[in-house]
């Protein structure tokens, strides 16, 4: 029992940080319409970027700050002067943009950072660490809450949060009344990139830190977004933690941990078989 | 101003005026160019020609841009917000505003105008009538406090009884806060009424013109549009 509940708290550990990196993946969804393939990249380029300002001496929090700061202004970056161009090209063609990006962020890390391991320090004090949980998995857990909610109060309570929502969801009567949509997108992928470079952060101390890290948490992310439903920003939640849990339970009971990541792709692609729009979903219909 | 979508032109020179603080209904029949005089005013069609607004040359300018001179737009479909409810989707019509409190109180307003509104006030607007998703554009593009309010088939899908409690509200809010507004409607009696000029246009060029009182007499009007 005790191994049970064990497992079940580490997988909440690291199901908050898919959760995080599931909600990054719904909102550039929610303005896209398209799974943006090279967030986990974003967020691995954002963790080398804290290590060098770690490693150049500066405080573990002002380095987390600072590269939140600067993965956000990358992500604006990165649509306006990537995205922006292929905003009415055909999907195929907007995948293969996505495509680029990640194969061309993996590259430049590779070349600058070198493909060695490294590893990527942990902030939080043994003293947050209980019977059950380190200390990390403690700390990792409280900051991505910390972040879902204030993401949460962002979008549900301030004006320009609502307008975010407005533009992703219907961009002509948004210009109607005023918003100037093509910055809402853009601070939408601000915004993502910020929060994959927090999740980036919290799981380098765990799988370390090197170019091809983020490929296994962006499966499980993933799953976790279609699971929830991929235009649900709660589902991705629930959807995360939840493919937390089921991996660890599997791994440890019935799979062994060679078999894990079989988890996420099982999952995928039974959601897409069984139910397309995920739990909390919206089911979409379309006159052909 | 002429105006098209992609190759096919639409408006062929058409040129009107409106007069600050009054109503104008531009009147005509399917496919003439109302919707899209509407549109090309606001920038969602690219217009040719000369587009002023209080003396500002407004054509070619952006959608949004256009909204925040104070020109509010009720749209073709009603451009409902659907995802959300409906007090964001009246908090989003006063995005471009500055004055939060006037805001809170001109939701209310709206609530007044329309108490079904307010009964639905934490439903997604999506699940609303046809009826309140009209009532809901119109109090959306009230709520940008507008100098001047374009307004697409306002009656469109609503009951007799509710356009004529629309169209009263509409005459109120021109005679108390002077918002000039520009109509279109199939309904050319009931524009009329409310209208202080009109213009009737035909494929894409204005045919007549006039006070709507001259114009409801009109025998070629009463005739085409009226039906008496």
């Amino acid at each position: 029992m005790e191994a049970v509940l064990l497992q079940v708290l580490a997988g909440l550990a690291t199901g908050s940080i898919y959760a995080s990196l599931a909600l990054a993946l719904v909102m550039i969804y929610q303005a896209t319409h398209l799974v943006n393939f090279a967030q986990g990249e974003m967020a691995m380029f954002a963790t080398y970027i804290a290590w060098s300002l770690v490693n150049a001496g500066m405080g573990y929090w002002p380095a987390f700050l600072l590269t939140v700061l600067i993965a956000f202004v990358l992500g604006v970056l990165i649509e306006r002067v990537v995205i922006r161009p292929v905003e009415n090209a055909p999907v195929l063609a907007v995948v293969v943009v996505f495509i680029g990006l990640l194969v061309i962020l993996n590259s430049i890390a590779g070349w600058i950072f070198s493909y060695t391991i490294k590893s990527f320090p942990s902030p939080f004090p043994a003293a947050l660490g209980i019977r059950y949980m380190s200390p990390h998995q403690v700390g990792a857990l409280l900051v991505t809450l910390l972040v879902l909610a204030l993401l949460y109060v962002f979008f549900r309570f301030t004006p320009l949060g609502l307008a975010m929502r407005a533009a992703a969801q219907n961009p002509v009567s948004s210009r109607l009344v005023g918003i100037r949509v093509g910055w809402m997108l853009a601070l939408g992928w601000g915004l993502a990139a910020a929060v994959g470079a927090i999740a980036g952060m919290m799981v380098a101390p765990i799988v370390y830190l090197d170019p091809n890290m983020m490929a296994g948490i962006l499966l499980y992310a993933f799953a976790a977004a279609l699971l929830g439903g991929i235009d649900s920003p709660g589902g991705a939640v629930v959807g995360g933690l939840v493919v937390g849990v089921l991996e660890n339970l599997l791994g440890a009971f019935v799979i062994g941990n060679e078999l894990k990541l079989v988890v996420a792709l099982v999952l995928i692609v039974g959601v897409l078989l069984v139910r397309p729009s995920g739990f909390f979903g919206s089911v979409q219909v379309s006159r052909v | 101003m002429r105006a098209s979508y992609g190759a096919t032109r639409v408006l062929h020179g058409l040129d009107f005026r409106l007069q600050e603080k009054s109503v104008t209904a531009l009147l005509g029949a399917n496919g003439a160019g109302k919707t899209t005089t509407l549109r090309a005013l606001c920038g969602m069609v690219r217009a040719e020609g000369e587009i002023r607004f209080a003396g500002e040359r407004i054509g070619g300018r952006r959608t949004e841009d256009i909204a925040r001179l104070g020109i509010a737009h009720v749209p073709d479909g009603r451009g409902t917000f659907l995802h959300l409810t409906t007090e964001e989707n009246l908090r989003l019509g006063a995005y471009a505003r500055k004055d939060r409190p006037a805001v809170a109180r001109d939701i209310e307003r709206m609530y007044a105008y329309f108490p079904r509104l307010k009964e639905r006030r934490r439903q997604q607007a999506g699940t609303l009538s046809g009826g309140e998703q009209q009532m809901l554009a119109v109090s959306r593009a009230l709520m940008l406090g507008p100098k001047l309010l374009l307004l697409d088939e306002p009656s469109f899908g609503l009951a007799p009884l509710v356009v004529r409690e629309l169209f009263g509200i509409l005459r109120s809010v021109n005679a108390e806060s002077g918002v000039s507004m520009l109509l279109v409607e199939q309904n050319a009696a009931m524009a009329l009424e409310l209208a202080d000029h009109a213009c009737v246009i035909e494929t894409g060029r204005v045919v007549r013109s006039g006070s709507a009182a001259e114009l409801k007499h009109d025998d070629a009007v009463r005739r085409a549009y009226l039906g008496y």
